[in-house]
């Protein structure tokens, strides 16, 4: 014990904060070693982002200790948590899209050199920076905006360790990659915890968290819950800490035969720019699961079923008479609902109340005696569950779990037949995912069909009735129900097609 | 939802203190001046402010959904110089040269909204744009001297009223003003005036949504025009012709707006407010006059009120949490806390 007592290089004790009267932390505590990485769980509103901001001096925890190195230190700004080596990674990246990489990593503290910013060393420095991290294929001249996600997130790194960091914290890194590129991440991560940095990282995937940490600590409505070494935890004991009950039937049943009704949608041939010759029918009550690696083409066939980027060739049926969808508009008033990925910038008017964002939909597309009828709307909130103080609340106010929710009541609202989802479950809590998951299914067996997106290859597969796997704007193969995680990969990074019969 | 839907007063956010100013203004101008003793001082007092508020509830559809329309002071001059000049005194003229100048306010609304999104000019650079090409011609078509007069039946909306038995002398303007006011307050009540502040909010999930944003927006600048015709009408009745009837009018509707609590940039804001905005200005600009404060200082009071109203909405937000906040907190030692967070 004295032995690692000597790494510890962040230290809380008993950290409380509220707001607004709300207790937020009651007496946290945590510890940080150089060299391990250290997973945070707990669901959503459990505590982990405040924690991570009063860790980055973002706030100042009402009481409690913060030492750093043994010392106490009290942090009044960001900056100075950041000279203390105290290094955040957020889940929405700060990168300004047009600036190279170079100048983004030293954003503030550009070197300067006869009064001018001297570009040479800073893309110097970003070079070395990038090789000890062994990252090579980003360009520290190349603009933020011609990255991939992972690629910002390695920037973001850099960034942070280029004001000597000790301490990384991570919050959701894996949220936006897709399973590939985690695959990445985690090498990074072993890296980085190899050269003695600690590491605080932040998720709500299971997997991650037993393939990379070495301890957790739980929170749990703001409490301290446990801290133990990652070998002495099962993931049931895991799941059974954070929610205080277990999830046994994770995921609801499955579409029997009596479920399955008439051919809905179908593609025969269909392309665009973006994809090609999708072929595939979705029938009303089931649920079909669409797999594939981010930037694969999976978003693209939804968007381009909704009318955004329409398809070129090939045809599109619904209920069997083919159709011409060129405006998400077009899709609404056929019956097609579509929750998207982002649901800050194209799901919700974060400004307007939660029954204006519920009724968006049915106002804006189906103007008239449709539009006006409005007394189900609290049977509708009901529905999906939505907890909030009441439906005239903004919900910029809500936790993403209820904004997704309020996202689907807005669909539900025009009851659509045919509903595409993208990534319904992105970034929001256990407890609000399995909520979703049973409402997608409810929507199933009363006869919509359901296209499912999803990058958690084990939500799609629990999920799915079937799932159509993309490969490079193509469907490469289409799975059973309850397929091996190692099956969708292998065709979605175009290894396994053979395989696979 | 779990807890129950309570009901509460559908005043939108920032409300509120423009109503709390105008209250006080209007008592305050009952103790400066011997003339608000009774109703009729109010009433010339709207009799007054019907125009701004007219533009005002123009400039609030506009900027409700995320633009700005300057054009409407430099519209409501050019509407006046034609109407004088086509009228040129006849009374016959007078009853198509009304739907003329309507269509006109439509027409350059018109104009407005599709450059602005179909050319994707912002709104401001086009109603700028509009604002000098309408003052160019207007100065081009009078040479700077309007010619011609209004009738005395195009005059009658603005200076003419009603004998009522108990309200005494209405005039039509506020009569006018009335009818827009609530029909104002009925559009941004049905699905879609509430899809339209959503425009201003988020117009990509509107559009996602099946909205037809460029409809919608090209409605507000519509709405902005015909309302300017129609402030223009009850102006030239009330103040005559001149070509500088409408000067700076643009900038008193946004400021109007502005007072009202409604964001610039669109999203949030209610119209009845915005029209309350353009009374409060009104009313202050009367009682400065009453104290004796010289009218050149009009639009220095204009610019500090404009300045400090958009201060107000973005710094006030953070004050008043931060009130809530201790209040809630010596509250909470005895109570548990609200459940809003996620579940249970």
């Amino acid at each position: 014990m004295s032995a690692s007592e000597q790494d510890v290089v962040v230290r809380l004790t008993g950290i409380t904060k509220s707001f607004l009267g709300v207790p937020v932390l009651r007496g946290v505590d945590l510890e940080l070693r150089a060299g391990e990485v250290h997973a945070l769980m707990g669901e959503n509103g459990a505590g982990k982002s405040t924690l991570l901001k009063v860790l980055a001096g973002v706030h100042r925890p009402d009481s409690g200790r913060i030492e750093v190195n043994g010392e106490e230190v009290v942090f009044g700004t960001p900056r100075e948590a950041q000279q203390a080596g105290i290094a955040i990674i957020h889940q929405e990246f700060n990168l300004l899209e047009h600036r190279s990489v170079a100048e983004n990593v030293h954003l503030g503290r550009e070197p300067v050199r006869r009064g001018r910013v001297d570009r040479r060393r800073m893309e110097e420095d970003t070079r070395k920076l990038l090789d000890w991290l062994g990252e090579d294929g980003i360009d520290p001249a190349a603009p933020i905006s011609r990255l991939s996600v992972a690629q910002k997130q390695v920037v973001e790194i850099v960034k942070a360790l280029s004001t000597d960091a000790k301490v990384l914290a991570m919050d959701e890194p894996t949220a936006a990659l897709a399973d590939q590129e985690v695959e990445l991440l985690y090498d990074l991560v072993d890296r980085l915890r190899k050269r003695g940095i600690a590491i605080l990282y932040v998720s709500h995937r299971m997997r991650e968290v037993f393939d990379l940490s070495g301890r957790i600590t739980v929170l749990k409505d703001g409490a301290f819950v446990t801290c133990a070494p990652t070998t002495e935890m099962t993931s049931d004991q895991l799941v059974r800490h954070m929610v205080g009950r277990s999830l046994d039937a994770l995921y609801p049943d499955r579409a029997t035969d009596e479920d399955l009704g008439e051919v809905r949608l179908a593609l025969r041939g269909a392309g665009n720019q973006r994809v090609r010759e999708v072929t595939f029918e979705l029938r009303s009550g089931e649920i079909v699961g669409i797999a594939g690696l981010q930037g694969s083409g999976r978003s693209a066939i939804a968007r381009a079923i909704w009318g955004v980027e329409p398809f070129t060739t090939g045809t599109l049926e619904l209920d069997g008479v083919a159709r011409r969808i060129t405006d998400p508009r077009a899709a609404v008033r056929l019956g097609i609902g579509f929750v998207t990925e982002d649901r800050k910038s194209e799901g919700l008017a974060l400004r307007q109340s939660i029954r204006d964002n519920a009724l968006l939909v049915r106002r804006a597309a189906l103007p008239g005696s449709a539009g006006r009828k409005r007394s189900d709307l609290a049977a509708l909130l009901k529905s999906v569950t939505v907890v909030a103080r009441g439906e005239h609340q903004e919900v910029r106010y809500l936790s993403g779990g209820n904004q997704q929710k309020v996202v689907l009541a807005k669909w539900l609202a025009v009851g659509p037949r045919v509903l595409v989802v993208d990534e319904p479950t992105r970034g929001i809590d256990v407890g609000a995912k399995q909520a979703v998951h049973r409402l997608l299914r409810d929507l199933a067996r009363q006869g919509v069909a359901v296209l499912m997106i999803s990058s958690e290859l084990p939500e799609l597969i629990g999920m799915s009735d079937r799932i159509l796997v993309v490969h490079e704007g193509a469907i490469a193969g289409e799975l059973p129900a309850g397929a091996s995680e190692e099956a969708v990969m292998g065709l979605a990074t175009g290894h396994g097609i053979g395989e696979v019969a | 939802m779990n807890a129950p839907t309570t009901w509460r007063p559908r005043l939108a956010d920032g409300t509120a203190p423009v109503l709390a100013v105008l209250a006080v203004l209007l008592v305050a101008l009952a103790f400066a001046g011997p003339a608000y003793s009774e109703p009729t001082g109010y009433l010339a007092l709207l009799k007054r402010a019907a125009p701004l508020m007219i533009l005002a509830i123009g400039q609030y559809f506009v900027i409700v959904s995320g633009g700005f329309d300057l054009s409407v002071g430099s519209l409501v001059t050019a509407e006046v110089v034609i109407a004088a000049r086509l009228i040129d005194g006849q009374e016959s003229a007078t009853i198509w040269v009304i739907p003329l100048l309507l269509a006109l306010g439509v027409l350059v609304g018109l104009v407005n909204g599709l450059i602005t999104t179909k050319l994707l000019v912002p709104s401001f650079i086009v109603t700028l744009g509009m604002l000098l090409v309408l003052d160019g011609a207007v100065f081009l078509w009078t040479g700077g001297a309007p010619r011609g007069a209004l009738s005395p039946s195009f005059r009658v909306f603005g200076r003419g009223g009603i004998d009522l038995p108990v309200l005494g002398h209405l005039p039509w303007s506020v009569v006018i003003l009335l009818v827009v006011l609530v029909a104002a307050a009925q559009f941004m009540r049905s699905g879609t005036g509430r899809t339209l502040v959503a425009v201003g909010d988020n117009q990509d999930a509107v559009r996602l949504a099946g909205g037809r944003v460029v409809r919608l927006k090209v409605l507000a600048f519509v709405l902005s025009g015909l309302l300017a015709a129609l402030a223009a009408i009850l102006l030239g009745g009330f103040a005559g012709v001149s070509a500088q009837v409408g000067e700076g009018l643009e900038f008193r509707a946004i400021t109007a707006v502005v007072l009202g609590g409604v964001l610039l940039g669109g999203g949030r804001g209610s119209v009845v407010a915005a029209a309350a905005g353009a009374l409060t200005l009104e009313a202050l600009f009367s009682l400065l006059n009453l104290l004796g404060v010289s009218g050149a200082l009009e639009s220095a009071v204009q610019g500090v009120i404009i300045i400090a109203a958009v201060a107000y909405a973005s710094l006030g937000a953070n004050l008043r949490l931060g009130f809530r906040s201790r209040t809630a907190t010596e509250s909470s030692t005895r109570s548990t806390p609200p459940p809003h967070k996620e579940n249970r």
